[in-house]
């Protein structure tokens, strides 16, 4: 399979690899997929509890060369959004931004039910409900 | 010396054509362009002739004789021919065919069609080594089984089967013994009578032959196998194939076979050692990593290896400068991770996590050298990235969490 160019560099030089502590009351942590599907996606987001601005964001992600770039993508555009904005973001934009073929919308819909999943917990750690719409599909 | 990039390390799923066996077939093509069934002229029987040396090349090298060898268009026409073939000439005898999990898709899907048609299938699970137990194969023997279908050595694992117990229980019971010989023929010896085979499917392609090439050794004597042809016409491969007979194909087929017979001792020494330094050094450089299948019967040119907590595809995007291949589902066109690997026991998990190396003729150690490198560096940078070799490294064991899957 021929990978689009965004692939490739995002698989060559992964943005925001890392961890954050997961303890900490600031950090919203998500962990979406499952091994035995090939693809685990853990995205950890600091939010500022007064601007509700995503200060940091890291990524870690067992998958293919797209659920990798599909999740570096995802820490870039989050980083210095609101949480509001954040939770905007659709897979579709990360199909359209990394040109991912039919076969790979999945690890799109990863990086989205990541980025809900990790401002899920960060919102839960500050005793914020969370909306049905926003809870991950996976 | 530099290696020459990009290295070939796919030998399973084709091989490189040996220039000796091109030179062979290229007056074939041109000056020698003969209809071997053409019998009444010099230019059929330059053809014709070509032919039988071809088939004397091909019988020698699994202990055969040339009239119990034909020629078809490759092995998946061969598999098809060997068990439809069966299938419908002892239709009246019975109509159970006995086979095993982890068979090539031309066999599987072959037996699959005709339990369309009315036909009982076994498929016998595997040891988790990879290999079929020869008692499996005996307690599944039914009154009705006509035949028993066991590859010979696995594409994708290498294992290599317990041939000679099974033919000897086939033989016992009066049934066919059938083998998808593709991986095994030009590799590794393969003795048609001491194994009790009946028949036999091999492809020239995967022994540095040409590809739409293959041949169906068919056992003529003790017991006389007869076959009910597939393809209809004139005649040809003494009514079992009809079909223009591909000159050029088959004389490359031969010499291809010829060569292997001669420089097998060499060849397989050659490739054990260069496959061992290949697994010592993944093994000593890196940690978790596993081997599908039994290491003891195995191809000398095999490897199949899983690294866990990185995903397959993600790892051949890694070393693209390497052709291997994955039993990832990504790089299948299924989404569904190798079914080897599942019937060997080999969870999804680590399943996704696997790559194989075909080694082969023209490999050497320089590339063996690069290999190894280029996958510890892709490796060590992927579990950097991959969350589960960090939960793992926290001592989160990775089967008990509980994942959030749709």
């Amino acid at each position: 399979m021929a990978y689009s160019e965004k692939v490739v560099d995002h698989y060559n030089n992964p943005r925001n690899v890392g961890s954050m502590p997961k303890e900490d009351p600031n950090v919203g942590t998500g962990l979406v997929g499952a091994p035995e599907c090939g693809d685990v996606m853990k995205l950890q987001m600091k939010i500022n509890p007064d601007t509700k601005i995503i200060e940091e964001a890291k990524f870690k992600t067992f998958g293919c060369g797209s659920a990798i770039a599909s999740s570096s993508l995802a820490t870039e555009w989050v980083k210095g959004k609101t949480v509001e904005e954040a939770l905007a973001i659709k897979n579709t934009d990360i199909v359209r931004e990394l040109s991912l073929p039919p076969v790979k919308i999945h690890c799109s819909v990863l990086a989205e039910d990541a980025i809900k999943a990790a401002i899920g917990d960060w919102k839960k750690k500050h005793g914020i409900e969370v909306p049905a719409h926003e809870k991950s599909s996976h | 010396m530099a290696v020459k990039l990009p290295i070939y390390m796919d030998n399973h799923a084709t091989t490189p054509m040996d220039p000796r066996v091109l030179e062979a077939m290229l007056p074939y093509f041109t000056e020698k362009f003969g209809n071997a069934a053409s019998r009444n002229h010099s230019f059929g029987w330059a053809g014709e002739e070509a032919v039988e040396n071809a088939r004397q090349q091909v019988a020698s090298l699994i202990g055969a004789t040339a009239k119990e060898i034909i020629f078809t268009s490759g092995a998946t026409e061969s598999d098809n021919l060997m068990i439809k073939g069966v299938a419908e000439m002892y239709r009246e005898k019975g109509n159970h065919i006995i086979t095993q999990a982890i068979e090539h898709k031309a066999v599987l899907d072959t037996c699959k069609n005709l339990e369309k048609h009315g036909f009982e299938v076994t498929y016998l699970p595997v040891h988790k080594d990879g290999r079929v137990d020869p008692e499996d194969v005996r307690k599944a023997i039914r009154p009705t089984t006509i035949l028993i279908a066991i590859m010979y050595a696995n594409n994708e694992i290498g294992i290599v089967n317990p041939m000679q117990e099974i033919g000897k229980i086939a033989k016992e019971h009066g049934i066919i013994f059938a083998s998808d010989g593709v991986q095994a023929a030009g590799k590794i010896p393969i003795d048609v009578q001491k194994d009790n085979i009946d028949l036999l499917a091999i492809s020239g392609h995967k022994f540095y032959g040409p590809k739409g090439v293959g041949a169906l050794y068919v056992r003529r004597r003790n017991p006389r196998v007869q076959l009910s042809a597939i393809i209809d016409g004139g005649g040809h491969e003494r009514g079992m194939r009809s079909g223009t007979l591909n000159v050029p194909g088959i004389v490359g087929l031969g010499k291809a076979a010829e060569l292997c017979q001669q420089e097998m001792a060499k060849e397989s020494e050659k490739l054990f050692g260069l496959r061992e330094r290949l697994r010592k050094g993944l093994e000593a450089r890196l940690d978790e990593v596993y081997i599908n299948g039994s290491m003891e019967h195995r191809l000398p040119n095999n490897l199949n290896m899983s690294f866990a907590y990185v995903e397959g595809e993600s790892l051949l995007m890694g070393i693209n400068d390497v052709a291997v291949s994955s039993g990832s589902a990504c790089t299948s066109a299924t989404l569904e991770p190798s079914y080897v690997l599942k019937a060997l026991g080999v969870g999804e998990d680590l399943a996704h996590t696997s790559i194989r190396f075909g080694l082969g003729r023209f490999t050497t150690e320089e590339e063996v050298d690069y290999v190894i490198d280029k996958m510890v560096q892709v490796v060590t940078k992927l579990r950097e990235l991959s969350p589960l070799y960090e939960m793992a490294k926290e001592g989160i064991d990775i089967s008990k969490v509980k994942w959030q899957t749709a």
